[in-house]
């Protein structure tokens, strides 16, 4: 196998494209103290900036002088020993630093994603830190950066060990009652149930919270109404309108146009299912179910034309081409005159907003959101037992629920909570 | 030559024996004492919750532990008979006289030799165990050798400033088979264990004391009762006070534990008098359980003060407990620490990775207490006969029987205080249950051969009476026919949810134990059913096989302490390999990867 492994030591630029004023080059690893080594003369003192002249041990050309701090295994952000270079910021210079590091025996380019793999894999963080992280990396909005700071800075694990350790407690004090039904702690009454469902109550309130996603992937506003009625226009309309920044360039997927764009640090994603009805007559009706679907799919549901919409949470109605026809009800909004198109965009803005987490509140994932649904009903029905067995049943569910969010496992700790919060044993 | 032999009288011993001798093997069981054979050396009871189902569990496979207990109970006690039946756990006191008899006649009636003698050194050859020599210098050949030594590695007594090393055992740990021992998987820590002082119970004031009776209920260790049937005697139950305290407070200074004499891990449930005192001092009380140690001796065990304080502070502390005040110390207490071999050197089937033929089993494997012990020998007996006889493998899975989580726990995770078996180590626990061990072992222990004629009759009988029960349990019946205000119709088996209709849903079914377990699994259903979903999991990440031959360094960002941990436990499967402790689900899925990989 000639792929990665973890004996290879990592390099990469941390910092921005070049050309920046500071680039900071990463080096984490087994070798990276002795690459430092041969390009810096000799490795700082720990975690101490120290200035050094770098150069090309091939050929003793200097590089650059740069600022070099190093970190010790296993305190250092992966977990293995870490030389960082803080050094001029030119294209040129960092490629000369790459590339003579990668010269150096053991040190390769690190793949995407494989400091905070290294991070994962050494237990520096779990596995909510890492996702935080990754949207961190990938924050385009004010509103994405600051949620994800709050999940790659440990706020959900917090909450998550907080539950754990309430959890680890509810269940040791059904495993007594279990395994040592015949002694003074096992004999003793057992009134876990109201605690455990304000645990259960607490975790609904999570699981209610407006999600991860439409913050991630931006809100979801489909446009969606008969053939006509208007929707291409309106979609452009609103993506070209002045507060709006297209974020990245619209691509055709699933056969619908998307196009991603931003208002007042809000994500969107525009979503026009013009294309899909009103392709050819054979394929019509798959159009239908696709623009249906797109529909369930919506944070926000734009419904143009005098139809009756359907059924949707996030309905808005709007009156298009509002210059040309009248009476059809909803918000006027005329995508040649502009007219309306202010006002709708601050009700986009304002809907959007009860949408998305607030700030550094707590929001999940699918994925999280899914487990720790799952833990809250595991709660909500021990809370209605009273057998200890089929409590402690539904606490081990409910507590490998928590541990696949954050990754973690394991019987050993709950061994431990057993034995240190009672005297047990004959 | 003999296709087994096996080192060691104890229950681990006794139980491999007569496993490996049902399965057609030819048996030799060495020991220093025929007499020994089945000694208790430690409380005078087997079973227990999570223990109770190991018996039960070593019963369905053909074993003679529930047989020797049934035949020596002196007082029975179904545990958390209040509770769900998945935790209910049946204890008998023995006596330890009849105990040893009843082992010994049934080591003997299983045609096992019982040969007397040390043995000094394991003969091996090419990777394979062929025999031992003896200390007169004889030599014993055997296809499969099984060593269930206990303690013999090295055990010091403590009691306050006395040290003792081990007993007859002592000064073995020298011997070559000690050192072959070590070196083939010494553990690099040592454990602790005690035993409270031993009283003449006509000195107690049973009066002062709290009596407890036997259960009336007629139940039974073994699936095939005993018809014989000993006088039943109470225990009896009293407590330590704050006089009690004072006076091992007083005393820890010369207590070795706290003198800091002792460094071995003790068992977080079966801590010292003065450990419990030091650690949960708010108590008032802790509780001493008093149980009789036979039909004909005054000997009394007080379950629930092993203790390692100097004699004097011993009778003090025992004497201020009430109905002991005037009480006599036979034996005093004492503290044990010792070696014990790494058991995730072992396989599965218990056979070291590394020597064909060679087993270990019990004690030496770091557990503690006779049931774990008598598993672990049923697992290496049938196994050492597997190997002598090229017969098919016993292998126990962890989602069917507690036998197969203490294998798949020793094997992967080793130990670090000695290893009991408690219910809360499965994930299993509603389905691994006491009154189910025939239906979740025997058609494994019919395929291998594993029982005698009589003994495949009853569980051939028992697994049929379940299936009847089971299908009655389909008759759909109305509500009210329960006695139920409700019209709608319904199989006995869904209205089984209903607490309430147990009793009515039971009047209808045939009496007996297998009508009960069909009922429980009902009870159950539900649950079971989220079970089986993991189960299915499990098996889907078993199918992902660990090489022997595996370079955990050449998986691609696994990290050295992942790797580590990974090369220590030696996982055979991935299932296994997500159970190691410390494993994380980065390393996890970078191994599932590499798995995949290597398999294409």
């Amino acid at each position: 196998m000639g792929e990665a492994s973890a004996a290879d030591t990592i390099v990469a630029l941390s910092s921005g494209r070049p050309p920046a004023a500071i680039a900071v080059v990463r080096t984490s690893g087994p070798h990276a103290f002795a690459a430092a080594e041969a390009i810096a003369g000799a490795v700082p003192p720990p975690r101490t900036a120290t200035l050094r002249r770098l150069t090309d041990p091939r050929d003793g050309s200097i590089i650059d002088e740069a600022l070099l701090i190093r970190f010790d295994a296993p305190n250092s952000a992966t977990g293995e020993n870490i030389v960082e270079y803080q050094c001029h910021g030119g294209r040129a210079t960092v490629d000369a630093l790459i590339t003579a590091l990668l010269a150096q025996p053991g040190v390769r380019l690190a793949e995407p994603g494989e400091f905070t793999r290294r991070a994962l894999a050494n237990g520096r963080i779990d596995l909510t830190e890492a996702e935080g992280l990754a949207d961190l990396l990938t924050a385009e909005t004010e509103l994405q950066r600051r949620s994800a700071m709050a999940r790659a800075g440990g706020a959900l694990r917090r909450r998550l060990d907080d539950w754990r350790e309430r959890l680890l407690g509810f269940a040791a004090q059904a495993e007594v009652a279990i395994d040592y039904a015949d002694e003074d702690e096992g004999a003793a009454g057992f009134d876990l149930p109201p605690a455990i469902g304000e645990l259960a109550d607490e975790m609904a309130l999570l699981v209610r919270a407006p999600r991860v996603e439409p913050l991630r992937d931006g809100i979801r506003v489909v446009v969606a109404g008969p053939p006509n009625a208007g929707k291409s226009s309106l979609v452009n309309a609103l993506a070209q309108s002045e507060k709006a920044i297209v974020t990245h360039i619209a691509g055709t997927t699933r056969d619908v146009i998307e196009v991603p764009i931003a208002i007042g640090g809000v994500p969107f994603v525009l979503v026009d299912t013009a294309g899909l009805r009103e392709s050819r007559d054979a394929v019509e009706s798959i159009g239908i179910d696709r623009a249906r679907s797109e529909s369930q799919r919506a944070d926000l549901l734009l419904w143009l034309g005098a139809d009756p919409p359907p059924d949707h949470p996030g309905l808005i109605r709007v009156a298009a081409k509002s210059d040309l026809r009248e009476g059809a009800s909803g918000l006027p909004v005329s995508a040649v005159t502009g007219e309306g198109l202010e006002e709708l965009v601050r009700i986009l803005v304002t809907c959007a907003r009860t949408l998305l987490p607030k700030g550094d509140e707590l929001a999940l994932d699918r994925r999280q959101h899914e487990l720790l649904q799952e833990a809250a009903a595991a709660l909500e029905r021990a809370s209605h037992l009273a057998d200890p067995v089929l409590i402690a049943e539904e606490l081990r569910s409910a507590r490998q629920s928590v541990d696949r969010i954050s990754g973690r496992a394991g019987v050993e700790e709950l061994l431990d909570a057993l034995f240190g919060r009672f005297c047990l044993g004959k | 030559m003999f296709d087994v032999l096996v080192i060691g009288g104890g229950h681990a011993g006794c139980e491999a024996a007569c496993a490996a001798a049902r399965r057609g093997a030819r048996v030799a069981l060495l020991t220093f004492r025929a007499d020994d054979l089945g000694q208790m050396s430690c409380n005078p009871s087997i079973g227990g919750v999570g223990k109770g189902h190991l018996v039960r569990e070593v019963d369905a496979m053909g074993g003679i532990m529930a047989h020797a207990a049934d035949r020596a109970a002196i007082h029975r006690r179904m545990l958390n008979a209040s509770k769900g039946s998945a935790v209910r756990g049946p204890r008998i006191q023995a006596d330890r006289r009849l105990y040893r008899e009843a082992v010994a006649r049934l080591v003997d009636e299983s045609g096992v030799l019982v040969i007397e003698g040390e043995a000094v050194t394991l003969r091996m050859a090419g990777g394979a165990v062929q025999g031992v020599q003896l200390a007169d210098g004889s030599l014993i050949d055997a296809r499969a050798v099984i060593l269930t030594t206990g303690t013999f590695l090295g055990a010091t007594m403590f009691r306050g400033e006395e040290r003792w090393r081990g007993g007859r055992l002592g000064g073995r740990a020298a011997s070559a088979l000690g050192a072959q021992v070590r070196e083939l998987g010494l553990a690099d820590s040592r454990l602790k264990t005690g035993t409270p002082p031993r009283l003449d119970g006509r000195t107690i004031d049973w009066a002062r004391t709290e009596v407890q009776p036997s259960d009336r209920d007629d139940w039974t260790m073994a699936l095939d009762p005993d018809p014989a049937r000993l006088p039943q005697l109470s225990c009896a139950m009293t407590r330590t006070n704050a006089r009690s305290h004072d006076v091992i407070r007083a005393g820890l200074g010369r207590s070795p534990l706290f003198a800091g004499a002792i460094e071995g891990r003790g068992p977080r449930y079966c801590p010292s008098i003065e450990d419990k005192i030091h650690r949960f001092g708010d108590r008032d009380g802790h509780q001493i359980f008093l149980e009789p140690e036979g039909l004909d001796t005054h000997l009394v065990y007080p379950n629930g003060i092993s203790t390692s304080l100097p004699t004097d502070v011993q009778v003090e502390l025992v004497r201020s407990v009430e109905g002991l005040e005037r009480c006599e110390i036979v034996q005093p207490g004492y503290a044990v620490e010792y070696e014990y071999a790494d058991p995730r050197r072992l396989e599965l089937t218990l056979q070291h990775r590394e020597v064909v033929g060679l087993f270990f089993a019990g004690q030496i494997n770091g557990t503690t207490g006779y049931e774990e012990a008598a598993a672990q020998g049923l697992v290496a007996g049938l196994n050492s006969a597997a190997v002598a006889l090229d017969l098919a493998e016993a292998r126990f899975d962890r989602g069917a029987s507690y036998i197969g989580v203490m294998v798949d726990d020793l094997t992967i995770q080793g130990v670090s205080e000695p290893y009991r078996m408690l219910t809360a180590r499965s994930e299993y626990r509603l389905h691994l249950r006491a009154d189910n061990a025939v239906s979740r072992l025997g058609p494994m222990a019919l395929d291998l051969g594993a029982l005698d004629v009589g003994q495949a009759r009853r569980v051939r009988e028992r697994l049929e009476s379940h299936r009847v029960a089971t299908g009655a349990l389909a008759e759909s019946v109305t509500g009210r026919e329960l006695g139920a205000d409700d019209s709608a119709r319904k199989p006995l088996f869904e209205w089984a949810r209903r607490e309430d209709l147990l009793p009515a849903i039971r009047e209808r079914m045939p009496a007996g134990p297998a009508a009960d377990e069909a009922i429980d699994d009902a009870v159950y259903a539900p649950y079971l059913s989220r079970l089986k979903d993991e189960l299915v999991a499990r098996a889907r990440d078993r199918a992902l096989a660990i090489p022997l031959s595996f370079d955990f360094g050449r998986v691609p960002g696994l990290s050295n302490e992942m790797r580590e941990r990974l090369e220590a436990a030696g996982p055979a499967d991935l299932d296994q390999a997500s159970r190691v402790a410390g494993v994380t689900p980065a390393a996890l899925s970078a191994l599932h990867f590499a798995l995949i990989r290597a398999a294409a």
